[in-house]
């Protein structure tokens, strides 16, 4: 005998070819149509729904970053009057609130603070043209407000230090104020400028000398563009039906929205003006219900103007903490001690953005994820009827040379090729899934379908497609042949 | 050197306490270019012969050497090699697959030894014509008669050249002229040189071959059995036998 008894030859045995099996596996699902289909549709709608909730969130976080930035970014920071720490209480008769001198004092000592903007804020009526009205802020500021908040004045022009020394009755208004008493341009069909008109504040006559631009969410402008389109195309449009009201409505539901409102909804007053004309009524104990932010404590002397708040601006975000505590030495300072003051920073807002998006992420991408999933147990389950009808082939396959292997593999790749073509079919559907949920739900803020997310959910797909096929695939290869043959 | 040598080869089944021997101390040579028949009634343990010949299952015991090769203790993935390259199978009930073509199946055990595409088509095509299937090709087996499913699987037995060749009732499911044509077919590959086993339970089909072996109760019974009839008959000639290696 040439060869030793126990010598075996190991023979390589090359694996099917990927091409022709991922063909047969086409095949396959192309012979059950219907039933591929169904298979499919837990993958489509899996994927579907996971890339749309990301949308969804995206689109909300990109609103809402849209509106941190309108209101002047991280490095804005709110000094803000406080109740003082129980420590300190007994000293409440000596706090002094926050004045000029602590602007003049920041301002000096604290290179750390590029801008101060202080407020004095007022609880205003207006009224002119026979209408009154109430703006969500009406406040004598510096006119360096307008750099601050991220103004941008369209008609007329800010009033400058010279109004502001001279205490001039001027006034710079937002589009709400002209359209609650002049009408609105898509109400009246024109653009209404009322510069250089009068209007009572508090019935004291102040002369507008600039307007803001009208301030609007991406989403928002897009809405009025579009209707306004639409009244353009059927001239006698039903009255009043084409304005911006119909946004407005949806503002108040997140607070991007908001900010945008609250922005035109602004009056500002040259702060000496208010200091000189409204000492008495100026809100500083927060009176006057339509301010959101607190007031401090009655008092004080009448030299010092006393501040409703003030804004400052710090020379980088990276410093935050440092500028903080140089202010807060400053303030520590001119305050003799009393902690009556506090920062509120945009870190919070950003912070609470990013906490809102990974839970939005989290809880829409879990509820996805488990529909995906039943999408993947249904592919198994699929895959195993699929394999119970196809013993005999099995066994043929078998018994031609196919190894154990080779039916994994094939089996695997059918798996794995319902799984792909659900996930790209899913990811098609996510396009018309989105601009559903956009039409059904017209929040300001437009899904943003993002390729991250794409990818994600497409891989998940295939992932699932694996985890879905292994165990009937295991189960095919260990099929012994000659039973499989016998199989009818 | 024999192609196939078996060697107190048993296979043992156990059901519950019972021990069953399908096949009991077989020892048996077959020669390169035989043309050999597999007698005996079902359940005698032919069938387990023909499986463990065709390294579709391993023996409990016992040594087999095919082509050199001791495979009694070959792995699965080994013996899945060796089928697909050294063995050919003809089945009673064709087992060609329904969804694919006539080609498609013919094509079948290249795809798992890894023949690129053209040669695939090519060399089916081959196997097809030596079977005079070639005009059929793009034809489904249902679309065929008993007779053609049959040479097309034969067609298939033949695509990977392989050393032996193992017919399980090959006529047992086609009518008597039809499967006359299928015999024929069987004689006259081995003229051209291939190792064939017939396995049967019908003598007189097992009579078209040089040598019969019967099995009866897991054993072999005899090796040449001279009283069935029409042994002559259809007997091919010996030369057939000595021109292959």
């Amino acid at each position: 005998m040439s060869i030793s008894g126990n010598q075996r030859e190991v023979l390589r045995h090359s694996s099917a070819q990927l091409p022709v099996t991922i063909f047969a596996g086409m095949r396959e699902i192309w012979a059950h149509k219907f039933r591929s289909l169904l298979t499919m549709l837990g993958i489509i709608l899996g994927v579907s729904s996971l890339v749309s909730m990301s949308a969804l969130v995206s689109g909300m976080e990109k609103g809402a970053r849209e509106a941190l930035i309108a209101i002047g970014g991280l490095e804005k920071v709110r000094v803000e009057p406080q109740a003082l720490p129980p420590e300190q209480r007994h000293l409440a008769d000596q706090a002094p609130g926050i004045t000029m001198n602590d602007v003049l004092a920041l301002e000096s000592s604290a290179p750390l603070v590029t801008a101060l903007s202080p407020e004095m804020r007022l609880s205003a009526t207006l009224s002119a043209n026979g209408k009154r009205y109430r703006p969500w802020i009406c406040t004598g500021v510096w006119p360096v407000a307008l750099d601050m908040y991220e103004h941008v004045i369209a008609h007329g022009r800010m009033f400058n230090e010279i109004d502001d020394e001279m205490a001039r009755n001027v006034c710079v208004i937002g589009t709400a104020t002209r359209d609650e008493l002049w009408g609105s341009p898509e109400k009246a069909g024109r653009e209404i400028i009322p510069i250089g008109e009068t209007v009572f504040i508090n019935d004291t006559p102040f002369t507008i000398i600039g307007m803001f631009q009208h301030y609007e969410s991406e989403q928002e402008r897009k809405i009025r563009e579009y209707e306004k389109q639409q009244g353009a195309l059927n001239q006698k449009a039903p009255e009043g039906g084409v304005t911006r009201d119909r946004g407005r409505g949806g503002r108040g539901r997140s607070r991007g929205g908001f900010v945008f409102a609250l922005k035109n909804a602004t009056v500002y007053l040259p702060m000496n003006t208010v200091w000189m004309k409204f000492r008495s009524g100026a809100a500083f104990t927060g009176a006057g219900g339509s301010s959101p932010f607190g007031g401090s404590g009655s008092g004080g002397s009448v030299g010092d103007p006393r501040l409703s708040g003030l804004e400052i601006r710090l020379a980088s975000f990276d410093q935050l903490a440092e500028s903080l505590q140089q202010a807060r030495n400053v303030l520590m300072n001119t305050h003799k001690g009393i902690e009556d003051f506090s920062f509120r920073t945009q870190e919070d807002w950003a912070e609470q953005i990013n906490m809102f998006v990974r839970n939005a992420r989290l809880s829409g991408g879990l509820i996805a994820g488990i529909s995906l999933l039943v999408g993947g147990i249904g592919i198994m389950n699929i895959m195993l009827a699929s394999i119970s009808e196809r013993v005999r082939e099995i066994g043929i396959r078998k018994s031609v040379g196919a190894s154990t292997g080779d039916i994994f593999v094939q089996i695997l790749v059918e798996s794995l090729v319902i799984a792909v073509l659900g996930g790209l079919a899913g990811l098609v559907a996510s396009f018309g899934l989105v601009n559903l949920l956009g039409s059904m739900s017209p929040t300001e803020n437009a899904p943003v379908v993002t390729v991250g997310a794409m990818i994600v959910a497409f891989s998940f797909s295939v992932l699932v497609g694996i985890m879905a096929g292994i165990f009937p695939a295991i189960k095919a290869a260990r099929l012994n042949p000659i039973q499989a043959l016998r199989y009818e | 050197m024999p192609l196939v040598e078996l060697r107190n080869v048993s296979k043992i089944y156990h059901l519950g306490e019972e021990e069953i021997r399908a096949l009991d101390d077989v020892s048996l040579d077959i020669e390169p270019g035989e043309f050999i028949s597999i007698i005996g009634p079902s359940g005698s343990g032919k069938s387990t012969l023909m499986h463990i010949l065709g390294c579709l299952d391993s023996p409990s015991k016992g040594t087999i050497r095919l082509d050199g090769m001791m495979i009694q203790d070959a792995s699965s993935r080994e013996l899945a090699s060796i089928r697909n390259r050294k063995i050919g199978f003809v089945f009673q009930f064709f087992n060609l697959l329904p969804k694919l073509t006539v080609l498609q199946n013919v094509e079948l055990p290249m795809i798992y030894s890894g023949v690129s595409g053209r040669e695939r088509t090519r060399r089916a095509m081959q196997a097809l014509e030596s079977v005079d299937m070639a005009n059929r090709a793009r034809h489904r087996p249902s679309q065929l008669s008993g007779g053609q499913q049959q040479r097309a699987a034969i067609a298939r037995a033949l695509v990977n050249d392989p050393k032996i060749v193992f017919a399980d009732e090959p006529t047992g499911n086609l009518d008597s002229h039809t499967g006359e044509t299928i015999l024929q077919l069987f004689r006259s590959l081995s003229q051209q040189g291939r190792t064939i086993v017939l396995v049967t339970h019908d003598p007189e089909i097992a009579a078209v071959t040089p040598r019969r072996i019967e099995i009866r109760d897991g054993k072999i019974a005899t090796r040449v059995d001279t009283t069935l009839a029409g042994l002559d008959r259809l007997r091919g000639p010996e030369s057939g036998m000595v021109q292959s290696s």
